[in-house]
């Protein structure tokens, strides 16, 4: 088969519907168009059964019952209702939050919004290898903590935490606090059950999965009861915890995605690990001064994230038009400022300013990898022939040793 | 992010890269930004006894509107006495480069490249 330009290997960014999932959802635009609210005929009643259908397919994914799935619009809706809610619903008996550095902005933003309330938030660090330190997060967690939020797995350098250790460690110091996390780079890619990590509320999307955009849930634990104040007022849908009409046909595809998800997580990781460790090795091989950004053992699959030491992220973007990935250099958008997730893990300003995130999935094939590798080289040989830097290392000279003028507009 | 024709084309087909030797008492170096700012510059600028540019080299660690606004002033000034170089203003290359705000400031660090290299070249010449 002819390799197809431009490849996508920005996975963690969105995926694409498959197409089993696709088919799953067309009657429920047209022939089953029905508000599973309807009670009082047969289009409200089949709208309704397909939801219930995907809603058990969800919880099957996590470990969860499927009356512990709220549907949302997404895994931000997600996120701001469970921290926001958690934390009004609870606000008599504590006034502490714990997240940590790395989160995504759904998380860190929700955080903001409640300090600005009058809520504490403590921010873990995170190790060199952006795992969360258990000794740290022990000492953060007080009476007063009302919940602590803390991702499965990363967004930019795909590091996966330690939830059971941390679920575990969290009950044991105080066992009214809430476990949030935001599982939605994690879930349908690795294992993940919300009674082995003693989850209470946990954010998920489906076009992270290879559902359509515009759906998801919250897992809110039943046993014991987790209670929590709706961020959206209405019509008293999901059991009164997110009002507003279902999204059936986007319920019904995220159904179908964790079905799909669950059914062939355990294959499709084993090939996505070895697609990765190729487009790892083979990089790493043939370009000096390159380095892998977290840490590698606890990552997900399809997740490299990489600095080409001497290259600038957004020129060698530029360089790679046909291939969609990401960069770690925020030139791209308009802060001018390097990811805060790298910047968190410790490493040179400079370094994440050099980084690649690759995001494999699904539809990548080892012929897109080799692709991959052989422009990859090709673009980074180039952009280094260009760059004082690169040559002055090749010189010996240690960078450290010069005194840089401040950037135009740091 | 889109750039502009003028930024592809002096990324994809960079002018005057390279180096002069930095001992030459008629090469001046600038060496201009960070790498934590994500953006270096280096400009060397080889002047004859009588003022004028002869020739100009350089290499960029940055976004492809920093390796395009050092590559076009690589193009500008070569030709020029080193007082028109010292008048070469950063609006001029972000103008010519139609660089979005976002990008300006990698204008801003080709002038103060050229100016670094200027100095460094009198300064060679002062001793």
């Amino acid at each position: 088969m002819a390799l197809k330009l431009p490849i996508f290997m920005d996975n963690h960014s969105t995926t694409p519907v498959d197409p089993r999932v696709l088919e799953a959802m067309l009657p429920y635009f047209t022939t089953d168009f029905g508000n599973a609210a309807s009670r009082t005929h047969v289009f409200g009643w089949r709208a309704e059964e397909a939801v219930e259908q995907a809603r058990g397919h969800v919880a099957a994914l996590i470990g969860a019952s499927a009356k512990e799935i709220v549907f949302t619009s997404g895994a931000t809706e997600s996120d701001n209702l469970a921290i926001k809610g958690a934390a009004w619903f609870h606000k008599g008996r504590g006034n502490h939050l714990i997240t940590v550095e790395t989160e995504h902005k759904a998380v860190l933003d929700s955080m903001k919004r409640l300090e600005k309330e009058g809520f504490q938030v403590t921010y873990l660090p995170v190790e060199t290898d952006g795992r969360v330190n258990l000794g740290k997060l022990e000492a953060a967690i007080t009476d007063k903590t009302l919940l602590v939020s803390i991702m499965l797995a990363n967004n930019e350098i795909g590091v996966i935490q330690d939830l059971v250790a941390i679920g575990e460690l969290i009950k044991r110091k105080n066992k009214l606090t809430l476990f949030h996390t935001d599982a939605v780079q994690g879930i349908g890619k690795v294992p993940f059950d919300v009674e082995a990590a003693r989850v209470d509320l946990a954010s998920l999307t489906a076009h992270k999965m290879y559902g359509p955009k515009g759906v998801g849930a919250l897992y809110v634990r039943r046993k014991p009861r987790v209670r929590i104040d709706p961020i959206i007022d209405g019509g008293g849908h999901e059991r009164g915890m997110r009002s507003g009409t279902l999204n059936v046909p986007g319920i019904v595809g995220f159904g179908m995605a964790a079905k799909i998800a669950k059914d062939e997580m355990a294959a499709e990781g084993m090939r996505l690990l070895a697609l990765r460790e190729k487009l790892r090795k083979e990089i790493q091989a043939r370009l000096p001064e390159t380095f892998v950004n977290g840490s590698l053992e606890h990552r997900l699959p399809g997740n490299l994230n990489i600095s080409f030491g001497y290259v600038e992220g957004e020129s060698l973007l530029m360089a790679l038009k046909e291939l969609a990935v990401s960069s770690g250099s925020a030139c791209t958008s308009a802060s001018l400022e390097p990811s805060y997730v790298l910047r968190a893990l410790g490493i040179g300003e400079e370094m994440a300013h050099s980084s690649l995130r690759f995001g494999l999935g699904r539809f990548n094939t080892e012929e897109e990898v080799d692709h991959v590798v052989s422009t990859i080289v090709e673009k980074v040989e180039r952009l280094r022939a260009l760059s004082p830097l690169w040559e002055m290392f090749q010189d010996g000279v240690d960078l450290k040793s010069i005194q840089w003028e401040a950037g135009a507009h740091h | 992010m889109a750039y502009s024709e003028k930024v592809i084309e002096h990324y994809e087909n960079p002018r005057n890269v390279g180096s002069l030797d930095k001992n030459d008492p008629n090469v001046g170096t600038g060496l201009v930004g960070a790498p934590a700012c994500g953006d270096v510059m280096k400009l060397q600028l080889k002047i004859g006894d009588d003022g004028v540019i002869q020739d100009a080299k350089f290499k960029t660690f940055g976004c492809g509107s920093a390796i395009a606004s050092s590559s076009l002033v690589t193009e500008w000034v070569k030709g020029m006495t080193v007082d028109q170089a010292m008048e070469v203003k950063n609006t001029k290359i972000a103008e010519e480069l139609n660089l979005p705000p976002v990008k300006i400031h990698c204008s801003v660090l080709a002038e103060d490249a050229i100016k670094a290299a200027i100095a460094d070249y009198k300064a060679k010449r002062a001793r």
